[in-house]
């Protein structure tokens, strides 16, 4: 199914909550309101032609100039063998968004990760704790403005 | 080594006790020296076999550097881990920990004694000798215990777990088989045992040739043996991509050496038994009738019996380099429900058959017919 | 601690330990031999690369991608570069583009060397594990003769390869293509198709389709539970749609279908379909340009892009995003073996510690490309 189709089945069924497409982007992008994102990723997957059987990637994105953060999920169909990226923004100061875990279990260590590099918090995760860093680490090394610490511990980094 | 302490004895004068003690004594020291001497000569050269026979099979060359062939590389072994640092974990049962290597090495040692290596070279001519060994060897399952204990590490545990259960679980189908080819010669003493196995061209009066029980009782013998020394694909207890290195984890230096000397003790012991009650132990094949010198006879069977043993552990070098692990319930699966029935089938036809046939054997009835 | 909690004792299995392959930490519970779960903990060998690529031009990127899955560098090089040249819109030259699929087939090869030999090791084999490296050993002097490094080649750059190959490469390559088959028989023979390996592996941890989409599972594991899906097939890139190939999956030859067998058989099988491409690619291969004119100074417009390869170990995929200027704004790296490993805890629930160990083989999983 074209990018631009799944696009418009979406913005039947979610209307206002579906905010924009963007078609330069590989694969074209559809930009979805913060609340609406675990509802529209649980449509992708179980609703009619879309089959959006598994979750490609998951990142967070710093916009540091916008103000803003944004998660991207690559979404793909095994099935039906199409692609879509979705985008949700942010507050950077706050940025709170819906976990899409119970839709794809695996979008569970991929959050994690976007928790502990970029510190976006995901409401209703089961485990969300740092993955790639230690548990005591200060700060999210990913956003722009993250400053590098002079010593972790007894360490001069 | 009685008969040799009773001949010496019998030439001196009976009024002097304290100095017949005196040689008993120094006879003893000096045979078991000798032993010591030469368990460690064979395990050295062992672990330089095994490392030679891994290398062939693994299409590469093994130990090469140190000596001729790299023939010394054992005593290159052995000083490094002479040199190393002795390592006893903060958290240890010192006292389990310190003891537990001593008690595996002396208990693969105390196992070299009944053995009869020819005619007249052994150390105790025991009159329960495969009770002995079957005995002592069954020790070695404590001491791991007391290692693993004492380590004070969970991987530690997981192996003295595992390798008590396995050396106690394979001890019965060990026993069944022996027992198989026991009741024929109707002895228990090593040289009893082969000695019965003369004639039949020094081969065909084999025990593993007398009857088609003591055949599959070989067969389950060497298999539950391998179990009963820790080898692949029974290594489960050491299994280095489970737990780490088993029940020897926390060992270093030379205590670990004392662990690791001990396997190639037992793998020997085993073998021996092996040889001993099955392969015809000493008995030399084919030119044994023709009359020869009895010191040539004495170098020819302890040669014969030493080429017997080394050929089995090549087999279970073999096994090690050639074969995956397998898992801990597999493993019991195979000892309780395969082994131990069959073991015990196999001794009631075994003894069905002595019952019937006394103590002839297949060759003998084959024999009897031709003469007839 | 309440009663429930002493029933079960945990245990770390790693950072070190033989079998996680890398500095994987497993918090282990386990009621005896029998795990009631597990817990990964992964990091120990994060590196920042996604911090790094903000830092550095895309060319200066490009050598960091080695250090990804670095038993498989020639397909993250290839990966990164198809990602920026689709920024870029560079078209590479046709004899690149071979150059290229040749290069991503034997490391792949060499990758499922390694892992066929690690995960023999892993079920207590070591020998395979040598025969892995000795034919992984000839491909290393191949890649030595195309670019001079033996590991981390960085031979596949932006807009083609870093230099055309030199003569004698061909023939010596398909004296290896000649070589290799009866080697695969080899494998087969000496431990896919052994009694001991096939009922360790057959019907553990199996993967149902369903499950593999939830975890993101791709590459020989997704193929492993029946899924016909190979992005070489299903959106080629290069020249893969020229060529002749098959997609095994997994049929559930030794019991279950997606078991830890066919997810390790799926590397065998996939071997020899690399041979076949790298076969047909040489007869291919025609004179011509080895890279596309690319300037000095890379400033890819704007926009970003998310491409993705099959690598040896499922999907590689770069998510980048430019802003204009000459270094990325945003690198994702989304890496095949951190999708395959999330599913561990859903998998190792009731098995025993020796499937614990099959399960992380039979995944592949590298660390490196986990941590970052």
């Amino acid at each position: 199914m074209e990018p631009k189709k799944i696009y418009g089945i979406l913005s039947e069924k979610f209307g206002g909550k579906i905010k924009q497409f963007v078609e330069n982007t590989l694969p074209p992008s559809v930009l979805v309101e913060t609340d609406a994102i675990a509802d529209v990723c649980r449509f992708l997957k179980e609703g009619d032609g879309l089959d959006f059987t598994s979750l490609m990637c998951l990142s967070g994105v710093d916009l540091k100039e916008q103000g803003r953060m944004a998660v991207v999920y690559h979404l793909h169909s095994m099935k039906q063998k199409h692609k879509i990226t979705i985008k949700v923004e942010l507050d950077r100061n706050n940025p709170h968004v819906q976990t899409v875990e119970q839709v794809w279990p695996g979008a569970n260590w991929y959050e994690r990760e976007a928790y502990d590099l970029l510190g976006i918090v995901f409401d209703g995760h089961s485990d969300l704790r740092r993955i790639l860093l230690p548990e005591d680490w200060e700060g999210h090394p990913l956003r722009k403005d993250y400053v590098y610490p002079k010593r972790y511990h007894t360490w001069d980094v | 080594m009685t008969e040799l302490i009773n001949r010496i004895l019998s030439g001196m004068s009976p009024t002097m006790p304290l100095t017949r003690l005196l040689i008993t004594i120094l006879i003893m020291v000096v045979s078991a020296a000798i032993v010591l001497a030469v368990s460690l000569l064979y395990e050295g050269f062992a672990t330089y076999a095994e490392r030679k026979v891994a290398g062939d099979i693994q299409a590469r060359i093994g130990p090469n550097r140190v000596g001729p062939y790299g023939l010394l590389q054992f005593v290159a072994d052995g000083v490094k881990l002479l040199l190393k640092e002795d390592i006893i974990p903060f958290y240890a049962d010192r006292w389990l920990f310190i003891i537990a290597p001593y008690i595996v090495f002396t208990v693969s040692f105390a196992a070299f004694v009944p053995l009869s290596y020819s005619d007249h070279v052994s150390i105790a001519n025991l009159n329960v000798g495969v009770l002995y060994m079957i005995a002592i060897s069954s020790v070695v399952s404590m001491a791991i215990l007391m290692g693993a204990w004492g380590s004070n590490n969970k991987w530690s545990l997981f192996g003295g777990m595992r390798a008590v259960a396995q050396i106690v679980s394979y001890e019965i189908p060990i026993v069944l088989s022996l027992l198989a080819a026991i009741i024929i010669p109707a002895s228990l003493s090593m040289r009893d045992i082969i000695a019965y196995q003369s004639g039949g061209l020094g081969i065909f009066r084999w025990l593993v040739f007398n009857n088609p029980f003591t055949l599959i009782a070989f067969f389950v013998y060497f298999i539950a043996a391998i179990a009963e020394v820790n080898r692949t694909p029974f290594d489960i207890p050491e299994a280095e991509s489970e737990i780490v290195a088993g029940y020897h984890t926390e060992y270093t230096g030379m205590r670990f050496a004392f662990f690791f000397m001990a396997e190639y003790g037992d793998m020997f012991v085993v073998s021996a038994i092996a040889a001993t009650l099955f392969l015809g132990g000493w008995q030399i094949p084919f030119i044994g009738g023709i009359p020869m010198p009895v010191w040539l006879r004495e170098v020819l069977q302890v040669g014969v019996f030493f080429t017997k043993v080394f050929l089995l552990i090549y087999v279970m070098m073999w096994i090690r380099w050639t074969l995956p692990r397998l898992r801990v319930d597999q493993l019991m699966e195979l000892c309780w429900k395969y082994l131990t029935p069959i073991a015990l089938f196999n001794l009631i036809g075994a003894s069905v058959w002595v019952l019937l046939l006394h103590d002839r054997g297949v060759y003998d009835i084959i024999a009897r017919v031709f003469t007839r | 601690m309440t009663n429930a909690d002493e029933k079960f004792m945990q245990v770390n299995m790693g950072p070190q330990h033989p079998s996680t392959h890398g500095v994987l930490r497993l918090l282990v519970t386990t009621d005896g031999e029998v795990l009631s779960g597990v817990k990964p903990y992964i990091g120990y060998l994060h590196r920042a690369l996604e911090k790094i690529a903000e830092r550095v031009t895309y060319p200066q990127f490009s050598p960091f991608t080695d250090r990804l899955d670095y038993l498989a560098s020639m397909n993250c090089n290839l990966a990164y570069a198809m990602t920026v040249e689709k920024l870029l819109n560079i078209e590479v030259p046709r004899r690149a583009q071979i150059l290229r699929v040749i290069m991503a087939e034997l490391n792949r090869i060499s990758s499922h060397l390694i892992a066929f030999g690690s995960f023999s090791s892993d079920m207590g084999a070591f020998t395979p594990f040598l025969f892995g490296i000795r034919e992984r050993e000839f491909i290393n002097d191949l890649f030595e003769i195309a670019c001079g490094a033996r590991l981390t080649y960085n031979y596949i750059r932006i807009g083609g390869v870093s230099k055309d190959i030199p003569g004698g490469f061909i023939e010596k390559t398909r004296e290896f293509l000649d070589y290799f088959p009866a080697k695969i028989k080899e494998y087969n023979e000496l431990l896919s198709y052994n009694a001991i390996f096939i009922k360790r592996l057959a019907n553990i941890a199996v993967i149902s389709p369903d499950d593999a989409f939830d975890y993101g599972i791709t590459g020989p594991n997704l193929r492993a539970s029946g899924i016909k899906w190979d992005l070489r097939r299903e959106e080629p890139y290069l020249i893969y749609n020229e060529l002749d190939f098959d997609i095994p999956v997994g049929k559930g030859e030794m019991g279950k279908t997606g078991d830890a067998w066919d997810r390790y058989m799926m590397r065998i099988y996939e071997m020899e379909q690399s041979a076949k491409i790298v076969r047909q690619c040489l007869d291919l291969l025609a004179p011509g340009d080895y890279t596309a004119k690319v300037s000095k100074v890379l400033k890819p417009p704007a926009g970003e892009v998310y491409v993705r390869a099959e690598n040896p170990r499922g999907e590689l995929g770069f998510y980048l995003i430019s802003d204009g200027s000459t270094k990325p704004y945003r690198l994702k790296i989304r890496a095949p073996s951190f999708a395959n490993l999330s599913i561990i805890p859903k998998l190792a629930r009731g098995v025993m510690i020796a499937d614990l160990v099959a399960i992380i083989g039979s995944l592949d999983i590298i660390l490196p490309e986990i941590d970052r």
